[in-house]
């Protein structure tokens, strides 16, 4: 009898554990009801990102660009347009709702988003079967628009992104063995690991270049463990993609065991939490990314970088902020080529987008609909993000 | 030098000196949920409930802690008993607004209560506090690193962490066998109906036990901060789960079963992690798993007494 109930107790607790990731959250925003006719006189576009869980914070830097470019471009074609939010709240089964609920419910012309690779491929199967256009801003794992006609990008992507860091540690860093700690749930941090895995191993020519790959889960926040088999294997440099909280637990953890060899990671680090959180510990940590406010590449560069600093007290804006500004432009534009807001239309001209002009750059689609960019390395120095070098693609 | 050599030969390339690091590693994590497993069996020993809203009473702790010293730049020594005493008060009320109005209702009733304000805490945390996580305030002198010799480098709180948990499991102890108050919850433990007969408040009892349980997710939460400097409104989900299975593994309902099942999870997790890295994401799998074995084969935990079976 009582083992039973104990038993009970367990599996109940176990739901609960599961259930938890799915606890409503406050949603964002919810005002379109009854409007579900198109035709009508706004067009509404999609806001997909987490505002909400683990990545909420490189969400909100998305949403403030996307905001600030709807502010300084509200209408297309006579009509004005209305961000309709959806907070996938850093979880996939979420995000696929919160997709779903975008193309039926709220019949969205095109979708932004989402920041994480794997979120934004949760939406994937859905916009590709309601054909609503989606173009992320920062996801770089190339399995969010592979065999998805209706997925886009403006930013580069990860082979382009491991190459970079892995040439950044074998040239400048002078690095012969690397280690590598990845979030293993985050599929973005996967692929940037493979993708530096194989490209440092042909750099070095050393089949054995790679000392150690640790693991960990997204949530965690315990890393002594990985951290301490990494040490015994002296690594010149530890390369850790994976999600800015987790990773600035990470380098304090491993400054804190005695690891005092450089850290690098990828673009989810440009966060400003990330420094909050890691403080000192994260000084000199380097990674890639989109965009630096030090280089300004187009006009549109100058216009979004002028009405940022405007309405943020002189603050320079984050890489993925840009992107942001960079995917609602772009979707206005092609709404704007094909004259109508027929998605099936606005995707195909989408798909033709060559030498736009971004905030973050020049934007040329390829042919699997990702934009070909240059990449930026920023360094952590004095608590800030420091422009380093940028990387031309090949 | 012989447990040297079968640490290097048995596990590619462990040395002795890894495995103390491991070893350390997994105590400074193992006294972090003991310290919050007590909280969880304390209240479980009074009131035979288990309190699922521990884990994020637990949160709000870091919360208040963050407020009190960012917020209001209050220091340490006066922002942290400020926050034990908030915590506590949360704490009560919580256990008069969900669990007080089903004091004769069946116990599962108050089983799923304890969800409910559990979830009401993470929601209301995420509506008042945002979703993005927030640096904890580590005072200085909790910061910092010492090197034993070999180079086996230890954050200083892994001494204080181990020490703070001793002085409260001692306080705790002495508070519950040899105070009148201890006396009350003991007998409030045994039988309700008897012991309103001897006269004892038994709403105030149960109202004190939860202030301190929930004084003592504060003081676990203070802790956690400091060790992990990152706060959310979810933080205290996994946490919880893994204390209470600590708590379960000891015994649940024993305050020094609930010490000993922390640091076996605590050190557990660890190993798993350190010998079998293949094995990594698997490590709250590890808890679950534990859980279960433990619940099969002896329910009462390892120090736990074989109770009489009430009904």
């Amino acid at each position: 009898m009582k083992k039973i109930a104990i038993l009970l107790v367990a599996i109940m607790l176990l739901t609960s554990f599961a259930f938890t990731g799915c606890s409503s959250k406050p949603a964002a925003s919810d005002n379109s009801a009854g409007t579900t006719q198109s035709g009508s006189d706004v067009i509404k576009i999609g806001v997909f990102e987490p505002m909400t869980g683990a990545n909420a914070a490189g969400g909100q830097l998305e949403v403030d660009g996307i905001k600030l470019a709807n502010k300084l471009y509200p209408e297309v074609l006579g009509k004005k347009v209305e961000l309709v939010m959806a907070d996938n709240k850093s979880d996939k089964v979420e995000a696929a709702t919160a997709a779903a609920r975008l193309v039926e419910k709220d019949k969205v012309t095109a979708i932004i988003g989402s920041w994480g690779s794997s979120l934004s491929m949760a939406a994937g199967d859905i916009v590709k079967q309601a054909k609503v256009p989606a173009v992320g801003a920062s996801c770089t794992n190339p399995l969010v628009t592979q065999g998805n006609e209706y997925y886009f990008r403006v930013c580069f992507i990860d082979p382009f992104q491991g190459t970079v860091m892995a040439n950044y540690a074998f040239d400048k860093l002078k690095a012969k063995k690397a280690a590598i700690i990845q979030e293993v749930s985050n599929d973005y941090a996967v692929g940037l690991a493979n993708y530096f895995t194989e490209n440092f191993k042909k750099l070095t020519g050393d089949q054995n270049a790679i000392v150690a790959v640790s693991n960990y889960n997204t949530g965690d926040q315990d890393f002594s463990a990985q951290l301490t088999n990494i040490k015994s294997k002296n690594p010149d440099v530890i390369f850790a993609p994976g999600n800015f909280t987790e990773s600035a637990l990470v380098i304090s953890q491993a400054r804190k065991l005695g690891i005092t060899c450089p850290i690098i990671g990828g673009d989810t680090w440009e966060v400003q939490q990330f420094l909050d959180i890691g403080k000192d510990a994260v000084e000199g940590a380097a990674f890639s990314t989109f965009f630096a406010t030090e280089k300004p590449i187009t006009k549109e560069s100058e216009k979004f970088l002028k009405a940022y600093r405007d309405e943020n007290g002189g603050k320079d804006p984050a890489a993925v902020t840009a992107l942001g500004y960079d995917a609602y432009i772009l979707i206005l534009d092609a709404i704007k080529r094909a004259g109508t807001t027929d998605t099936v239309k606005v995707r195909d001209e989408l798909a033709k987008t060559k030498d736009f002009e971004g905030a973050a750059g020049v934007i040329t689609l390829d042919e699997n609909r990702n934009a070909v960019k240059s990449a930026v390395i920023k360094q952590v120095k004095g608590g800030k993000f420091v422009y380093l070098d940028t990387i031309q693609p090949k | 030098m012989t447990l040297d050599w079968l640490l290097q030969h048995l596990f590619n390339g462990m040395t002795l000196n890894m495995f103390l690091q491991h070893l350390l590693n997994g105590i400074s994590l193992g006294s972090l949920y003991a310290l919050i497993a007590i909280g969880y069996t304390m209240v479980y020993g009074i009131l035979r409930l288990i309190n699922f809203a521990h884990g994020d009473i637990f949160m709000t702790a870091t919360y208040f802690a963050f407020f009190g010293v960012v917020t209001f730049g209050m220091p340490w020594y006066v922002a942290f008993p400020i926050v034990l005493v908030m915590t506590g008060l949360l704490g009560m009320l919580v256990e008069a607004a969900a669990y007080r109005p089903l004091r004769d209702a069946p116990k599962i009733s108050i089983l799923i209560s304890s969800i409910g304000a559990s979830f009401l805490l993470e929601n209301l945390a995420t509506v008042i506090f945002g979703g993005v996580p927030r640096p904890f305030p580590t005072p200085e002198i909790f910061t910092g690193v010492v090197t034993l010799g070999n180079g086996l480098m230890v954050q200083k709180l892994i001494f204080y962490i181990p020490a703070v948990t001793l002085v409260f499991l001692v306080a705790l102890l002495y508070l519950i066998n040899k105070t009148k108050t201890g006396m009350a919850m003991r007998a409030v433990s045994k039988d309700h109906e008897t012991a309103k007969v001897m006269g004892i408040n038994v709403n105030r009892t149960i109202s004190l036990t939860f202030g301190i349980g929930s004084m003592l997710a504060a003081v676990g939460g203070i802790m956690w901060g400091m060790k992990y400097p990152q706060i959310a409104p979810l933080m205290g989900v996994i946490p919880g789960l893994k204390c209470f299975i600590a708590a379960v593994i000891g015994g649940i309902g024993d305050i020094k079963g609930a010490v000993l099942g922390g640091f076996i999870l605590g050190i557990g997790e660890i190993m798993l992690v350190a010998f079998l890295p293949n094995l990594t994401g698997y490590r709250d799998a590890f808890a679950f798993v534990l859980l279960i074995v433990i619940l099969l084969c002896k329910p009462t935990g390892i120090v736990g007494e074989k109770i009489a079976e009430k009904v």
